[in-house]
């Protein structure tokens, strides 16, 4: 894998998505804006035409964004998993495409009252009129190639898919869930870390998965952990790698603290491919990689090995 | 600890070093000059150096707070294991890689009861500071805790853990040998140890480098310590994208053991000697050592298979959200 593509995903904790472009630099300007924002109204907005094209972050190679969705979003020349959220997941997993959503109602609540550059309950109420997602994490009971399992899954999409209250809730109620109907558990993991804006709350939702992921085990129900494109903190130093098998899609980053962080802190270059979920096999940390394309008949064939 | 002119003092704690420097002077003047009575001068600048202490400490900001658990001449927790307890022997090594110098442990005995005291170790001074690497363990020291854990836990002893670290160390070889997976291991085994287990922050409590020792039946914190998932500086860093607004993260995210009381995220907040514990490390090491004393006799008359499922619930209440469709009154939860 290369290394060029270097993301400063925690950055994305903050909760803004144009984090990024900005670095954390200042941010001088050489040009003033005259009005604020996007000042189109919403019912002015031209979509975007289907068939668009698009194009691989790591190889360059252009498809059509058609052609990218049934390729499961994986680039059709070097095998890039882009990021996708739990909509596609739920879809790639589920057969037809059915399931049961869990635990929706439950959304996050600033009980701290913290403000960083915004109020957390801001920002909250930002993303909520722009997407539909209620937090960053959707659980859902449904069957893979007949066989019957729990998903929970996260979006990075939502402040950087991070751990907070309601992910800890939902996560825990999905354990319930499986503990109740006997079955197998599965968490595709996508996120920076905890959320900060929740603080200790937060740092407490590792030990309380934690607690839940022991109950699960008691009763001898199978925990498959999947993580994928960016992987990192609190997630790694809890549930993430507490899998009874841990499995990675190709080429993630995954580890526990960010490669700025590390950087910073030892003051060389990291080598390539570090992070990614192939060092993270040679490590010894991954039971194995599985493709996007595969994942569902491997799935199922593991849920069948263990069953019968 | 450190006397004066020894003593190390923090930027809000200079008021106390004019008062010291009064004393000495009076004492300079006292050799040169028999005939005057410089005693009772010299009594009444002590007595306003314990009254500068407690006026200092009433009113701290968060930050301040933060910077008094990191206070250079705090005790660390082998100062504590030392001062509580009897027949330390130190445990090294997690039967790997290594022994990791910024995690220590081993039996003591605590007034007649064996325990196992598991801590990071921060250094008293910039070369042990180093071998300590900042109180910043490695997979292979929660690993050791973990292995020491289960040593306890074999021999019916209860664990005890000192918690100081400003994190787990985030560096090249520690995500090469697994930091995540190793702290995760030691949360979800801490969660089911068949002893009792009693955590307390004695200095700073930063994020899963914290928790990775930090899972038991009661948690406890010092009253000049913080414990919260990210430190104040790397918060800023990243919700402000600058390294100066750590005073108000430490503010936004709550992190004093007030807070975490008020909060219901730890059990008892364990008062310090007047001013803070590096004024006095018997003092300090004795309120610990009978706050620690009282939990275990409590956790003793539990059986092991409760214990473990209170340990859950009580991790498992942790969090609030709003839940939409239920019934009026019920829509919070906190």
């Amino acid at each position: 894998m290369s290394t060029k593509k270097e993301e400063d995903f925690d950055t994305r904790l903050s909760g803004d998505e144009n984090a990024n472009a900005q670095g954390g630099e200042s941010k001088t300007k050489w040009y003033k804006r005259l009005r604020k924002g996007i000042t189109t109204s919403t019912a002015d907005k031209k979509e975007t035409p289907e068939g668009l094209w698009s194009k691989c972050p790591e190889c360059n190679y252009i498809c059509t964004t058609t052609e990218l969705r049934e390729n499961l979003y994986v680039c059709p020349k070097c095998n890039y998993h882009h990021r996708i959220g739990s909509d596609d997941y739920f879809d790639i997993l589920f057969d037809n495409g059915e399931y049961t959503a869990l635990y929706d109602e439950i959304t996050s609540k600033d009980f701290l009252g913290f403000t960083d550059l915004k109020p957390y309950q801001k920002r909250l109420d930002e993303i909520h009129s722009k997407t539909d997602l209620k937090d960053s994490m959707r659980v859902a009971a449904g069957t893979a190639n007949g066989k019957a399992l729990v998903v929970a899954c996260m979006d990075f999409e939502f402040i950087g898919g991070s751990l907070g209250s309601v992910m800890g809730e939902k996560f825990s109620r999905a354990v319930d869930y499986c503990l109740e109907h006997r079955l197998p558990y599965l968490v595709i993991s996508k996120s920076g870390g905890a959320r900060m804006m929740e603080s200790a709350f937060s740092l407490m939702q590792l030990a309380k998965t934690s607690g839940k992921l022991a109950l699960l085990s008691d009763a001898g129900l199978p925990y498959i952990s999947l993580l994928t494109d960016p992987t990192f903190g609190g997630i790694s130093a809890s549930f993430g790698m507490l899998g009874d098998l841990n499995i990675a899609e190709p080429g993630a980053l995954i580890g526990f603290a960010g490669p700025r962080v590390i950087k910073e802190t030892i003051k060389k270059d990291l080598p390539p491919g570090f992070q990614r979920s192939e060092f993270l096999l040679e490590h010894g940390f991954l039971d194995f990689i599985a493709d996007r394309k595969s994942l569902k008949d491997k799935l199922s064939q593991l849920i069948e090995l263990l069953q019968h | 600890m450190p006397q004066y002119p020894n003593r190390q003092f923090l930027d809000f704690e200079q008021p106390i070093r004019e008062l010291y420097e009064q004393i000495e002077e009076n004492k300079r003047l006292a050799e040169k000059n028999s005939k005057v009575d410089y005693k009772s001068i010299i009594q009444q600048l002590e007595d306003a150096i314990i009254e500068k202490r407690k006026e200092i400490t009433e009113r701290l900001t968060p930050w301040q707070r933060v910077q008094l658990s990191r206070h250079p001449d705090r005790p660390y927790t082998l100062k504590y294991i030392d001062k509580m307890s009897t027949n330390f022997v130190e445990l090294h090594g997690d039967r790997n890689v290594k022994d990791d110098k910024a995690m220590v442990g081993g039996f003591a005995s605590l007034d007649g009861q064996t325990v196992m005291f598991i801590g990071q170790q921060k250094g008293i001074n910039t070369k042990a500071r180093q071998m300590r690497n900042f109180g910043m363990a490695n997979p292979e020291g929660y690993r050791k805790a973990l292995r020491l854990m289960k040593l306890a836990e074999k021999f019916g002893k209860p664990v005890v853990t000192l918690i100081d670290t400003p994190g787990a160390y985030p560096g090249l070889e520690a995500e090469e040998r697994g930091q995540g997976e190793a702290i995760a291991k030691n949360i979800y085994e801490m969660v089911r140890l068949k002893v009792p287990i009693i955590c307390c922050i004695i200095g700073e409590g930063a994020s899963g480098g914290a928790l990775g020792i930090g899972v038991g039946d009661k948690i406890l914190m010092m009253e000049n310590t913080w414990y919260t998932v990210i430190s104040p500086e790397s918060c800023s860093s990243i919700l402000w994208r600058s390294w100066d607004k750590k005073e108000v993260a430490a503010e936004q995210l709550r992190l004093t053991a007030k807070d975490m009381k008020g909060f219901g995220l730890i059990d008892e907040i364990v008062p310090e000697p007047i001013g803070g514990a590096h004024w006095d490390y018997s003092e300090a090491a004795s309120i610990l050592k009978s706050h620690i004393l009282r939990s275990l006799e409590e956790l003793k008359q539990i059986p092991a298979e409760q214990r473990m499922n209170y340990r859950i619930d009580k991790f498992s209440k942790m969090g609030f959200w709003n839940e939409e469709p239920e019934a009026v009154g019920q829509t919070e939860k906190a």
